[in-house]
Order: C-alpha cells, then sequence, then structure tokens
C-alpha cells in the first residue's frame, strides 16, 4: 500500500517557485550552534577540574585569586545582558535612538569587561606557562574572553545597523539584533559559569 | 517570519558557470555540493589508500627497508587522518547527506545552503594543507590519535599543520551537523512527519547530533595541545606537571562518537538500498530508529573503553566495559532488522546489493570483536596490537567503505541519469571483498600473537602472514581499477536508465534523474510509505511462513 499523492493531482502543482516561502530558523541553527560552543567550554571545564582534581602542583604555587575585580567583571557582564534586552524593548517599539543608546551602553560594558581582564591579567603574579593552573587559568579566560571580544564587535556592528533610515536592522528585520542578542547571553551564561568554576570552587 | 526562497540579487545568469566548471564554483545546490563532497573525498580516498599501500608494502619484509621510519611513521598519520577526516566522514555524511536529505524531507534544499558550500569548501584547503605539510619539515608522526607527549615531542610544525587541518575540518563537520538537523527538523514538507520519513534521515539526526555535541570538544583539545606545542604550557606534558590522560579522556570523548559519525550514516544507507533491491519493506522500522537513538546516547558514554590499559581505575573500566557491551544491544537489532528485510524478498543480486550484503557480513565480524575488545582482561592483552587494526578496519572498511561503494552503485543513475555495468560492479565487488578479508582476517592472529600496530619493523615469525595480508591489499589496490573504468565509461558512453531504474519509492527517485535544480518541478510529492514495496508478494510468503 503506497500512499504518493503524485504531483498531478497534487492541489497547487506548477508552483512559482521563486514566491515559496519557509519559515525562518536561523535562530534554530544559531542555537544548534551555540550548543556545540558550549560542549568547547564543556571539555576545558572538564580538564580544568579533572587537573585540579588530580594534578598537585607544587606548594609555592599560586592557587587562590582575588576576587574583587572578576567580581566586578561577573557584574558587568550581567548588567550588559540587562541592557541588551532593554534595547531589544525598543527595537519592537521602533524607538531606534533608545535601542541605539542602549546598544551603546551594553557595548561599553563589555569593552569595560575586556579591559578589566586585561588589567587582572597584568597585576597576577603567574604567567601563562608558570604552572598547569596558570596555563589552564589563561586558556579558558582567555578563550571567554575572545568571545567577548567577538561580540562587543558584533554589538558595535549592530549599533551602527540600527541607525535611522538607512541601517538594514530594524523592527521588519530584527534577526541580526536577535541573534547577537543570544550570543550575548550565551556568553554570560559561560561566564557565571567559569566564574563559579574558576574563582569560587 | 518566513524567508521566500527567492535570492534577493542573484547571480545573473550568464555569470553562473555551466558543466562541469558548475563542480568547481561555490554552488549553493544541495545536490552539486553532494557530489563535490564525494568526488573530493573519492580523491583524497585514493591517496590514503596509495599510503596505505606503502604501509604493506613496507610490511612485507621485517626491517624497514623501503622507507625510514620516521616516515613510515608519516606516512601512517597521514593515512589514518585522511581516510577519517577527508574521506569517510565527508562522503558517508557530507556526501550522501548532501544529496539525499533534502529530497527525503520533502525541500527543495538544505536549510542553509551558504553554511552548506561554506563546510564543503573548507575541506579541500585544509586536505592539500594536510598533505603539503609532508614536503615542509615533514608531517605529523604520531598517528590520527595525536597522544601526547609523543605529538609534542615529534617535530612540531608537521604536527601544529595536522592540529590546524583537523580543526578546520571538525569545524566543516559541526557546520554540516548543524545545516543537517535543521533541515530533518524544520524543514520537513507540510503532512510528513518524523516517524515517515526514510531511515536514512535518522541516522542523519543521530549522527549530526554526535557532530554537535562531541566535535567542539576534540578541538578544544587540540587547541590546548597546540599550547603545549608552541607555547609550551604543560597541559599534557607531564613534565612540566600535566596530565596525558585528560588530553585521552577528551580525545576519545570525540572519536568514540567519531566512530559512529562514520557508521551511522552507512546504517542508514544500507536501510535504503537492501528495501529497493529485495522488494520488500523496511523491517521494523520503528526499532531501527530506537536503536539509531540508543546508540547515539550510549555512544556519548562509552569512550573510555580505548583506554583500558591507561590506568583507568576498576570503576570506570566496570562502567565503560558494560556501556559498551550495551551497544551491542541496538546494534545487534539492526542487524538482524537487515537480515529481516532480505528474508523471502526478490532479491537482485546486483552490485549495489552484493556490497551492501557484503557489509552486512564484515560488520558482524567486526562487531564481534569489538564486543571482545570491550572485555579488559581481553583488551589488555591485545591492546594496541594488529587485532585492533583488523577490528578497527573491518569496521571502518568492511562497514562504512563498501557502503558507500553500494551506494555509488545505487545511486549512479540518480546523479549522472546513466546506468553503470553491473557485470564490472560484480567483478569489483569480489576483488574488494576477498582482497578486504584477505588483508584484514590474518591480523587478527597477528595481534593475538603480539604483533605491536604502527612500528615499521616486526619480528620475522609474523613474515608470512604479513605477507599474505600484503597480498590482500593489493588486490583491494586493484580492484579500484575496474570500478574506475566503469564510472569513466558510464559516463561517456552509459546507457541512459530514465528517472526510476530501480523502481524504488523513495522520494529522490520521483523526479527525473539527473533532478532539475529545485529537485522537483511542481510541490514536492508527499511519500507517506517510503518502502512499500511487494505487498502481494510478501503476503504470499507471510502466509508461506505461518
Amino acid at each position: 500500500m503506497t500512499s504518493i499523492v503524485p504531483k498531478e493531482q497534487s492541489s497547487e502543482s506548477k508552483k512559482d517557485l521563486s514566491t515559496e516561502e519557509h519559515e525562518d530558523f536561523r535562530l534554530f541553527g544559531l542555537i544548534a550552534f551555540l550548543i556545540a560552543d558550549g560542549m568547547t567550554f564543556a571539555g576545558f571545564f572538564a580538564a580544568y577540574l579533572t587537573f585540579k582534581a588530580v594534578n598537585p602542583i607544587g606548594p609555592d604555587a599560586i592557587y587562590e585569586l582575588e576576587l574583587p575585580l572578576p567580581t566586578l567583571n561577573t557584574v558587568l557582564l550581567l548588567v550588559s545582558s540587562f541592557t541588551f534586552h532593554r534595547a531589544g524593548k525598543f527595537l519592537e517599539e521602533n524607538e531606534s535612538k533608545q535601542c541605539q543608546k542602549w546598544l551603546l551602553i551594553t557595548g561599553a560594558l563589555g569593552l569595560a569587561f575586556l579591559i578589566s581582564q586585561m588589567f587582572e591579567y597584568f597585576t597576577l603574579p603567574f604567567g601563562l606557562t608558570d604552572n598547569l593552573f596558570a596555563s589552564t587559568f589563561y586558556a579558558l579566560t582567555g578563550f571567554h574572553g575572545l568571545h567577548v571580544t567577538l561580540g562587543s564587535i558584533m554589538i558595535m556592528i549592530i549599533w551602527w545597523q540600527t541607525r535611522v533610515p538607512s541601517g538594514r536592522v530594524n523592527n521588519e528585520n530584527k534577526f541580526p539584533f536577535e541573534a547577537v542578542e543570544l550570543y550575548w547571553h550565551f556568553v554570560d551564561g559561560i561566564w557565571v559559569v567559569l566564574f563559579i568554576i574558576l574563582y569560587l570552587l | 517570519m518566513t524567508i521566500s526562497l527567492k535570492p534577493s540579487n542573484p547571480t545573473p545568469k550568464k555569470l553562473q558557470p555551466t558543466g562541469w566548471l558548475k563542480y568547481l564554483s561555490f554552488s549553493l545546490d544541495h545536490k552539486i555540493i553532494g557530489l563535490q563532497y564525494l568526488v573530493c573525498g573519492f580523491l583524497f580516498y585514493l591517496i590514503g589508500g596509495s599510503l596505505a599501500g606503502a604501509i604493506r608494502v613496507e610490511l612485507i619484509s621485517p626491517l624497514s627497508d623501503f622507507m625510514p621510519r620516521e616516515v613510515y611513521n608519516q606516512v601512517l598519520t597521514l593515512h589514518g587522518t585522511i581516510m577519517i577526516f577527508l574521506w569517510i566522514v565527508p562522503v558517508v555524511n557530507g556526501a550522501f547527506g548532501n544529496y539525499l536529505i533534502p529530497f527525503y524531507v520533502g525541500a527543495r534544499d538544505m536549510a542553509f545552503p551558504r553554511l552548506n558550500a561554506v563546510a564543503f569548501w573548507l575541506i579541500p584547503p585544509s586536505g592539500l594543507m594536510l598533505i603539503t605539510s609532508y614536503f615542509i619539515n615533514g608531517a605529523a608522526q604520531s598517528g590520527w590519535t595525536a597522544y601526547p607527549p609523543l605529538s609534542i615531542t615529534t617535530p612540531a610544525a608537521g604536527q601544529i599543520i595536522w592540529i590546524l587541518s583537523v580543526l578546520l575540518l571538525g569545524g566543516s563537520s559541526i557546520f554540516g551537523g548543524i545545516n543537517f538537523i535543521a533541515t530533518i527538523l524544520k524543514l520537513r514538507r507540510p503532512g510528513l512527519k518524523l516517524m515517515q520519513l526514510p531511515m536514512y534521515c535518522w541516522a542523519m539526526l543521530g549522527t549530526s547530533i554526535l557532530v554537535v555535541l562531541s566535535t567542539p570538544v576534540l578541538a578544544g583539545t587540540l587547541i590546548l595541545l597546540s599550547f603545549d606545542i608552541v607555547a609550551h604550557t604543560g597541559f599534557f606534558n607531564p613534565s612540566l606537571g600535566g596530565n596525558v590522560i585528560v588530553y585521552q579522556h577528551l580525545f576519545w570523548f570525540y572519536s568514540h562518537p567519531a566512530v559512529y559519525i562514520m557508521v551511522l550514516p552507512a546504517f542508514g544507507l544500507v536501510s535504503e538500498i537492501l528495501p529497493i533491491h529485495s522488494r520488500k519493506p523496511l523491517f521494523g522500522y520503528t526499532t531501527m530508529v530506537f536503536s539509531i537513538m540508543g546508540i547515539v546516547v550510549l555512544g556519548l558514554v562509552v569512550w573510555a573503553h580505548h583506554m583500558f590499559t591507561s590506568g583507568t581505575p576498576p570503576w570506570m573500566r566496570l562502567f565503560f566495559t558494560i556501556a559498551t557491551a550495551f551497544i551491542a544491544v541496538p546494534t545487534g537489532i539492526k542487524f538482524f532488522n537487515w537480515v529481516a528485510t532480505l528474508w523471502g524478498g526478490k532479491i537482485s543480486l546486483n552490485a549495489a546489493m552484493l556490497f551492501s550484503c557484503g557489509f552486512i557480513i564484515n560488520f558482524v565480524l567486526g562487531g564481534i570483536t569489538g564486543v571482545a575488545l570491550a572485555q579488559v582482561p581481553f583488551d589488555v592483552h591485545v591492546h594496541d596490537t594488529y587485532f585492533v587494526v583488523a577490528h578497527f578496519h573491518y569496521i571502518v572498511y568492511g562497514g562504512s567503505v563498501f557502503v558507500i561503494f553500494s551506494s555509488i552503485y545505487h545511486w549512479f543513475p540518480k546523479f549522472t541519469g546513466k546506468m553503470l555495468n553491473e557485470n564490472l560492479g560484480r567483478f569489483h565487488f569480489i576483488i574488494t571483498f576477498i582482497g578486504f578479508n584477505l588483508c584484514f582476517a590474518p591480523q587478527h592472529w597477528l595481534g593475538l600473537n603480539g604483533m605491536p600496530r604502527r612500528v615499521a619493523e616486526y619480528d620475522p615469525q609474523f613474515q608470512l602472514i604479513n605477507q599474505i595480508s600484503s597480498v590482500g591489499a593489493l588486490l583491494m589496490a586493484l580492484s579500484t581499477l575496474p570500478f574506475l573504468w566503469n564510472i569513466l565509461q558510464s559516463i561517456l558512453y552509459g546507457d541512459n536508465s530514465g528517472d526510476n531504474p530501480w523502481n524504488a519509492l523513495t522520494p529522490e527517485w520521483l523526479t527525473s534523474s539527473p533532478p532539475p535544480v529545485e529537485n522537483w518541478e511542481g510541490e514536492a510529492p508527499l511519500v507517506l510509505e517510503p518502502y512499500g514495496y511487494g505487498e502481494k508478494d510478501s503476503n504470499q510468503t507471510q502466509e508461506k511462513i505461518k
């Protein structure tokens, strides 16, 4: 019993192909990509935790990290997630000026995070190759910093593209905005996990 | 929000490449990309095969007289890397996936055509980069596993190029995986349910989930390894306080699922080919789906069975032995389903069918040695010997490559509209099957008697068996000639196949061969029962069985 609907009998045969439409699933693809990206971090976290559990490092090695600066960083990123969300609200209400303002604040917070992170790097008493803990610390925070850098650049691009009247991102074409927002929340989430695992544990 | 299929500013018609040139272009057509994957993969297969030939020539005699040991190590590394990352993974996933999946879900193209083209065009440059590394200071020498500290202590240039190349290929694989997941889950024709899809869609869905979850972990690991090599950090360098076992865990977290990434799509392809050439519905569709998903879940939690000799604690050995043994259950279900599909069918013994049957036989043998290898006492005995080499090649050559050949014979009329010569195809199968078994079956014996793998020199007592194995390899090499001749002959002078030479019911055959640019002239056909063959015949057989 084969149930094939022959093309002659189907309701709208000889459709005009050029006007056929399908639903937008670019965000779905982005989520799949972010899951993959998250797995990279998961690999790093697993490596770090195993190193910490089984590899003794020298008695004079620095294990404890100063907390104030990374706590400030956490606050910066969490606030930036909020400001990004706020910008999205204004984009929906077609208030481009407000949207751009909040995007600029978000980008500035990202930049502040990076500067603060660099400052921490320069004040830490250990370098990349000093010991296993140091190497893992720099690899993890560096890989995350790379994500923040890319995210900040993308926020700036979105900021430029939401300008009226010639910007390409607006209430009708929201995908670039949503994509960067989702990515930014993801980077924030990763930072929270990283902060807990690296600084608090 | 919806997206129009019409590109906003399409390339002018006269600027679009035509004829064979379109296969060298950045085409967005899933059928062209699929064939690009296939031909590109096959060229790398020829290179990887030549390297395998060089290995077998070297092993004819116990001394390393054909090539120096360093060169042997490089050849071995390149052989493994090329065959896995440039031939099997791109072909069973990329080539057939891209060609068939849009047909099967009733779509005009993949979900993200541009990403698809990017994923393909990452492959040729990274493959060339890998091969070129041989001529610049020598290629990587640490095998396709690149275990530290070996990979840290061997010459750095080749190893770094190897890492970059594998990272690019991994990226290509992830992009492809995302595309398949989106296409299968989101781009289905209205009215088509998941449980009505042809089995290959399920296989590709499972494979893509594995790709998306495990490949990034390999990428992260290789980034850490490259830090060790370039920046002299000590992640995996024991002399700097690092831990090599962590590398092994992370590496096998990808590379065990990688075996399923190579073989699950092959399962799917066989499940398409067998019903058509035995004129019977696929036996046990639902159990097939669940066993694929079972393999996906179990495949993610068995990786440490590669590390039984790496000082794994007893609880870990126990857990991974049991988990690995469990994989035999869904795999066995699939095996019996295939046999039951063939049972009482009107089997035509053409080349596609022969290669699929060859696959079933080889895969069972490889599966049995796989279950044996999962048992710790046995594994400790044969770890890193030729037994593992034999087992692995029974899975990936006897399994995946046989299916690739089967699929080429089956879908060649679809690709080109020409028939292949069946007698040449049968001849090709016979030499390949004999050559393959002659090459790899004796290696079980070598491994059981303690011949280590990856070494250019060996104890003279193993010489005779190694020579038999090399004769088998020679037959395998020769078997490529009738195949190539067949392809060439058919493309130039082959008989026209018509649109549907196999009287198949799966959707890709319900359009012209080769298909038009957007797959269907009108609306995509709604195929609810892709395997509804021979109801009359099978009713009679069922009565007979009763």
